[in-house]
């Protein structure tokens, strides 16, 4: 490989040029302001993590895992993942393989930061070396590879439907500029370097292509428009960039070391959240999953629309679309980047003024600890389970054959623990009823807190201050009560689906427990939308303006999904799904504790605590 | 006055003339549901609030007709959402609670 432009220049890289340095530039200038943005606490703890080695390796497997394989996206479509890695990953081994060949063969000029790119413009092939086909060879392999994903992204515009999408956000202008512009540079270099291929060299790609143009376009005059426009591209491209959802490519690279430093959403506009919206790339998935899709009037409440107002600053959009939501989590469950819808929407309901505040000092505190308490089980069922009254009686029922010694705080009614205050965005409300129920709860004196209601229970778990108070759901607690053997059950001969609670599976990763405790005393089977991705009952107090119509249809879709052949019932572990699935569904709903207390039987007769 | 051992209790008429309800008119501009509640009163009596400050949506959406200070009842509410389950006309009554306190003056 001999340098062919002695003086290492030619116009045409100009664009080029002024695209990367406008981009740069961008991006720092950006960097600088996110981290001014964090609150000073958020940021230290970032910087340390940028230190501490198990980040730093964290980050760099993510950064790999995420942004070049999508490994994600494999999970979920092997096509869509496909089509996102090959552009991705073949994009960055073209760069990285452009400057193996100028460090090997023209170390002279690796300062020159736009050699890499136009290698086959500036060299002239002297003599072929085994390094050199074997580099051609994979600068020819991985621009194929990424042809074949630009090949599957214009499929996919026509026919999202083979990729397991139904749905896919519309593009904007500045999107659909970036697209095609994408879209046309890898064609484009294939042509410039295949034009080139009889001076520079190339391989199977470009060599067969360069004998084909040299049969009717027969001289070298064809070379340099396409290297021109090879640059314009590039330089139309990253000028977009920021303006358009490809910014999603610097910012998850940002995004993912703050992630992995644990710093959480605060602000919605600002810090951390900003890289967030910045990094979703308006893939799409979140239509699908969402249960509010069912609706064609809804989708543009899904959390892709969500980012794109923001990032529009579309303010009466914003809050139609905040507001709407179940707060579900299936579109954080989903999402490949990490976009989390649900935390952005309470900080944005947060900003909201109201002119009228509760005031809960005409709910009496409690009286002087009775110590009665001490060494029993307080039972706190939740005010929804006022609805479902059945719930609590079933717990109760057991705690009795169990031979617990209990206390009901709200057998008469009581505080609500304060999560739907919270999820409306009144944070600094939900904290004076979480004080409330606090001062209530230690009132007591007990060292254990059984919920029934996965609502209640992440509020407890997260934002309650209980010390010396285990919390514990019901599913856990008898499942204990069974391995203690202080009940005894026998098999149900009904089999049920069991339909994972928003709260409890996606909100506290419990998965796994319910199905133990209901396949001890009954047979289950599989909804094929579990687990994470299970869809919300549609009775979510996470949604502030749905009317109760519009949810009539995200509960049939839901109850669809859970309709298996094998199923006499429904089984779950919300009394608001219970409540909200009982409405519509065409086979009994049942809550578990209900099917415990009626397949057990006490062993132990004598009353104690455990 | 001279103290007959009785005395009259004050008038609870509503004199409807009179009554200022500028505040419900605002609110079912931004809650049109208001107007069609018919006053079955389901919603306090699934309240969560109810024994505490004696809240009721009922009496809150009647008291605004009625050009009545509803304040004291309204506070309250904690948004648990029971009385938009147990709504017979779905209203949505949680986001009229919202609404409410929004524009409250
Ligand atoms: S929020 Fe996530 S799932 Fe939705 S479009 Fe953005 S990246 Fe895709
Ligand atoms: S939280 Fe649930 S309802 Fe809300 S946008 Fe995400 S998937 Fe849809
Ligand atoms: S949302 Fe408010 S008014 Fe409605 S039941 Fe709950 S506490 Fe009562
Ligand atoms: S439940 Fe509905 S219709 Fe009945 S009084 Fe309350 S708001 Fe009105």
């Amino acid at each position: 490989m001999i340098d062919r432009v002695a003086s290492g220049f030619h116009p045409f890289v100009i664009p080029f040029v002024a695209g990367m340095v406008f981009v740069l530039g961008y991006c720092f200038i950006g960097i600088f302001r996110i981290l001014l943005q964090l609150p000073a606490e958020d940021r230290k703890r970032f910087f340390i993590s940028l230190v501490t080695p198990k980040t730093i390796l964290k980050n760099i497997r993510d950064i790999f895992c995420d942004c070049l394989f999508h490994v994600k996206l494999w999970k979920r479509n092997r096509l869509l993942g496909y089509m996102h890695s090959s552009i991705a990953f073949g994009w960055f081994m073209l760069i990285v393989l452009g400057h193996i060949e100028v460090i090997l063969f023209l170390p002279h000029r690796i300062r020159l930061f736009y050699y890499p790119i136009f290698f086959n413009f500036f060299v002239a092939e002297a003599d072929s070396t085994i390094q050199g086909s074997l580099l051609f060879f994979l600068m020819d392999f991985f621009l194929l590879i990424i042809l074949s994903g630009i090949a599957l992204a214009m499929y996919k515009r026509i026919r999202s439907r083979i990729f397991g999408m139904r749905r896919t956000a519309r593009p904007s202008l500045m999107n659909r500029i970036g697209l095609y512009s994408l879209w046309a540079i890898f064609p484009l270099r294939l042509l410039a370097e295949s034009f080139t291929a009889h001076i520079s060299g190339g391989s199977f790609l470009t060599i067969p292509a360069n004998w084909v143009f040299r049969q009717f376009l027969g001289n070298d005059l064809n070379l340099l428009p396409t290297w021109w426009a090879y640059s314009i591209v590039l330089d139309v491209f990253m000028v977009v960039l920021p303006f358009s959802r490809y910014m999603h490519i610097p910012a998850e690279m940002m995004l993912i070391p703050l992630r992995n430093a644990g710093i959480r959403v605060r602000n919605a506009r600002k810090g951390f959240a900003k890289v967030q919206v910045l990094s979703c790339p308006n893939c799409g998935v979140c239509i699908d999953a969402c249960p509010m899709s069912v609706d064609k009037a809804n989708i543009k409440d899904c959390t892709v629309y969500l980012t794109r107002q923001l990032r529009r600053k579309n303010e009466r959009r914003i809050e139609e679309i905040s507001d709407k939501c179940l707060l579900c989590g299936k579109c954080e469950a989903v999402c490949q980047v990490g976009v989390e819808g649900p935390a952005l929407r309470i900080q944005l309901r947060s900003e909201r003024k109201y002119a009228l505040s509760p005031d809960y000092s005409c709910i009496p505190d409690p009286p002087p600890a009775e110590s009665a308490g001490e060494g029993k089980v307080l039972y706190y069922a939740g005010c929804m389970s006022r609805l479902v009254p059945s719930v609590g009686r079933s717990v109760e029922s057991v705690f009795r054959k169990a031979g617990i010694a209990y206390e009901w705080i709200d057998r008469d009614g009581g505080v609500c623990c304060g999560r739907p205050m919270y999820l409306a965005g009144r944070l600094e409300e939900a904290e004076a009823i979480v004080r409330k129920n606090e001062a209530q709860i230690l009132g007591y004196g007990v060292g254990t807190l059984v919920v029934s209601c996965p609502i209640c229970y992440k509020m407890f778990k997260e934002k309650y201050d209980l010390p010396g108070i285990r919390i514990v759901h019901y599913i856990d607690y008898m499942q204990e009560l069974l391995d203690a053997g202080r009940l005894k059950a026998s098999r149900s001969d009904l089999c049920y689906v069991y339909h994972d609670p928003c709260e409890l599976g996606r909100g506290m990763g419990i998965y796994e427990e319910p199905r133990r405790l209901l396949g001890r005393i009954a047979a289950i089977t599989e909804s094929p939308k579990n687990r994470n991705e299970s869809i919300c009952c549609g009775g979510s107090l996470g949604s502030l303006t749905l009317s109760f119509a519009k949810r009539e249809k995200m509960t049939r879709a839901a109850l669809e999904n859970l309709y298996d052949g094998k199923a006499d019932a429904i089984a779950t572990a919300c009394p608001l799904c219970l409540a909200t699935f009982s409405r519509y569904a065409d086979r009994p709903v049942r809550d578990i504790a209900e099917i415990v207390d009626a397949q057990t039987v006490g062993t132990i007769t004598k009353t104690e605590a455990i | 006055m001279t103290d007959f051992g009785f005395k009259l209790s004050k008038s609870s008429a509503v004199e409807l003339d009179k009554v200022d309800t500028t505040l419900f008119e605002r609110l079912c501009e931004a809650s049109p549901d208001a107007r069609i509640c018919m006053n079955c009163g389901s919603c306090g009596a699934t309240c969560t609030a109810g024994p505490y400050s004696g809240m009721s949506l009922r009496k809150v959406l009647l008291g605004l007709q009625r050009g009545q200070d509803v304040r004291p009842l309204l506070s309250g509410c904690m948004l648990c959402g029971k009385c938009t389950m147990v709504c017979p006309r779905g209203i949505n009554t949680r986001n009229l609670i919202l609404n409410l306190c929004r524009i409250y003056d």
